[in-house]
């Protein structure tokens, strides 16, 4: 058996560039959305039109590998058919699986596409097996993605006790909060990844140059404030800075990408069958650099698990691209709990 | 219209809670959820103790209603999970699929709680199909989407009054405040009996720290709200019990209901009922 097809290396498409920088570079599965709410990275200037799907789709399939398309925010009312409508057209450029989060959206797919494979978002927030084993039973499901909120032991469990495969996110921006599972953004800009598929989107934002330093802002209010040299981070809420009695401090989360390449080989024991990397809004650059280090390490590793180290140079360079210049092993090292 | 009293998101010595739930009974909530939603290492209560609790509220004439946490991680979370499935007696309100899967496994009624992420109709009936005879609106959803769903069959609950819960994580950021870890903390969360308030670096209130939840600093509020709620078909205003004065919000709810005037002060919002960021006061508050 050709030994990449036992762990699958799932890179992030926020354009045509960055999909064949990922096919190029080795993924064996590219993730990818349509340029509207119906994915969770609605962002300006990013994701898929008809022509430039069809032409990934093709391009990924002439090299062997698979196109996944997400449809992982929930649909509301009156805007239902524009979904559903999303589904058949993924369904109509034969993707390999589409990505979903919305039970109701599942239904459909099921009724509609019986043959499309789908994928769990991990904006589903399903964190244990009796959840994802609902999704199968109920819809068929083939595959979840876990949040990133499970120790490696947790996620030996459910591995343990689903027919699911699991896919687990392996590198890139780091969510503090369980996917799905948070509202924030919607609290001070009314724009929610559930819904609208964006997180403190761009309008809302304002970085100011004052006498106390660079001041970012979210409709208005004051997320962080840089002192002169300091390096300066988009004003996501969970990275902001706050103050309880007095103390400044990252009161949720400190800015660090989340790298488990060290966890390679138990991620490989335990049997996951893929491994995701974040980061549909970075560069083809980066899209390229990160694909080419993870199938180099994934290849290392399952030709012998049990002297796999990250090479210092691999770890260099994840480090150079990471959100804050830091990385952290998250929630799959107990020690973050 | 009916009042619920939500399941009590904060951690409260055993006996302060014990207190509180015994005063419930005289209060004018016709339903109560009781159960830890938050953080699965809190411990004061356990369900034979919400068992106990339950009992006496329904006792009382009260509607019980047992609420499942909303993060469950681990084998011992799912044993627990299956121990308040298997009650018999009171029905549950699931806060996550895994629970759903257990009562529809099951057969039996049950409350589809507001981490469900319901935002259409396809999905509710489908919830309803399995054995939901009630659901809470997530709290980011507005009036108009709830207007756009049509709810059949199945009772509409809404997130009435209190701080909003807005976020659940693994980490838990009452112990990050104490630079301590979530498996070692002290359980330093059960002297914040209304959540830790964060501020921004200009003293603005912002944020509520309860446990592995954050919470909106700003009480949500939609007292002012009533007649536009029962002409959307709400049926069950939620409150969330606070440490204090938890009596007069359902008393001033319950006048308001009655056709009384009654006002409640404080730094409220109301934004997400109005289909606005959720931080937001539309209109005046009452």
């Amino acid at each position: 058996m050709d030994p990449s097809s036992t762990i699958e290396l799932v890179c992030p498409a926020g354009g045509l560039p960055a999909l064949k920088a990922a096919v190029d570079n080795g993924a064996n599965c590219v993730y990818a959305g349509f340029k509207d709410d119906t994915n969770a990275r609605n962002f300006t200037g990013l994701n898929f039109d008809d022509a430039g799907l069809k032409e990934g789709v093709r391009y990924a399939h002439d090299h062997g590998v698979k196109v996944l398309i997400a449809l992982n925010t929930y649909p509301q009312t009156e805007s239902w058919s524009r979904w559903t409508a999303a589904v058949d057209r993924a369904a109509g450029y034969g993707v390999d699986a589409i990505i979903l989060a919305d039970p109701g959206l599942m239904a459909y797919a099921q009724r509609a596409h019986p043959n499309l494979r789908l994928h769990l978002s991990v904006q589903g927030s399903a964190t244990n097996y009796e959840a994802i084993n609902f999704y199968r039973e109920r819809f068929g499901i083939q595959r979840a993605v876990l949040p990133r909120v499970l120790s490696l032991a947790q996620v030996e469990q459910v591995i343990a006790n689903t027919p699911v495969e699991i896919e687990v996110f392996g590198f890139g921006g780091l969510c503090v909060m369980v996917e799905g599972r948070c509202a924030l953004s919607a609290y001070v800009t009314g724009t929610s990844p559930n819904c609208n598929g964006a997180c403190s989107p761009g309008k809302a934002v304002r970085w100011e140059q004052t006498p106390q330093g660079m001041e970012t802002r979210l409709s208005g209010i004051l997320i962080d404030r840089f002192a002169d040299g300091e390096r300066t981070g988009y004003p996501t809420i969970c990275k902001g800075r706050f103050e309880v009695d007095e103390e400044t401090y990252y009161a949720i989360e400190e800015p660090a990408s989340l790298n488990t390449l060290e966890l390679l080989p138990e991620l490989v024991r335990m049997g996951i069958r893929a491994i995701k990397i974040e980061g549909r809004q970075r560069s083809p650059a980066y899209v390229a650099q990160v694909t080419k280090i993870w199938r180099e390490a994934i290849d290392t590793c399952l030709s012998d698990p049990a002297h796999f180290a990250p090479k210092a140079a691999w770890m260099a360079e994840l480090n150079k691209v990471s959100e804050g210049q830091s990385y952290t092993l998250g929630a799959y090292n107990r020690p973050w709990k | 219209m009916k009042l619920s009293l939500g399941p009590l998101q904060y951690y409260w010595p055993r006996q302060q809670t014990l207190d509180f739930y015994e005063s419930v009974a005289a209060m004018p909530v016709d339903i109560v959820y009781l159960g830890e939603t938050v953080c699965s290492r809190r411990h004061e209560l356990r369900l034979d103790d919400y068992l106990d609790v339950a009992n006496r509220l329904a006792d009382a004439g009260k509607e019980a209603v047992l609420s499942t946490l909303t993060l469950i991680e681990s084998e011992s979370d799912l044993k627990a999970l299956r121990r308040m499935v298997d009650n018999d007696k009171f029905a549950v309100e699931a806060n996550e699929m895994g629970a759903v899967r257990l009562l529809a496994e099951k057969k039996v009624p049950f409350v589809a709680g507001p981490t469900l992420n319901i935002f259409n109709a396809e999905t509710l009936g489908l919830l309803a199909g399995l054995g939901a005879t009630r659901w809470i609106m997530p709290p980011e959803a507005s009036r108009d989407l709830l207007v756009g769903m049509r709810p059949a069959n199945i009772a509409t609950e809404v997130f009435a009054y209190g701080r909003v819960p807005l976020a659940y994580s693994a980490r838990c950021f009452t112990a990050r405040r104490f630079n301590l870890q979530k498996d070692t903390c002290e359980f330093k969360c059960i002297d914040f009996p209304d959540g830790m308030t964060i501020s921004t670096r200009e003293g603005q209130e912002f944020l509520s720290l309860n446990g592995i939840q954050t919470q909106s600093a700003k009480v949500y509020n939609l007292l002012a709200d009533l007649p536009d709620l029962a002409a959307a078909g709400v049926e069950i205003l939620r409150i969330s019990p606070q440490s204090t004065g938890t009596a007069d919000v359902l008393a001033a709810f319950r006048a308001r209901i009655d056709g009384n005037t009654a006002t409640l002060t404080g730094d409220s919002c109301n934004g997400f009922w109005h289909g606005r960021p959720g931080l937001e006061m539309i209109g005046k508050a009452a």
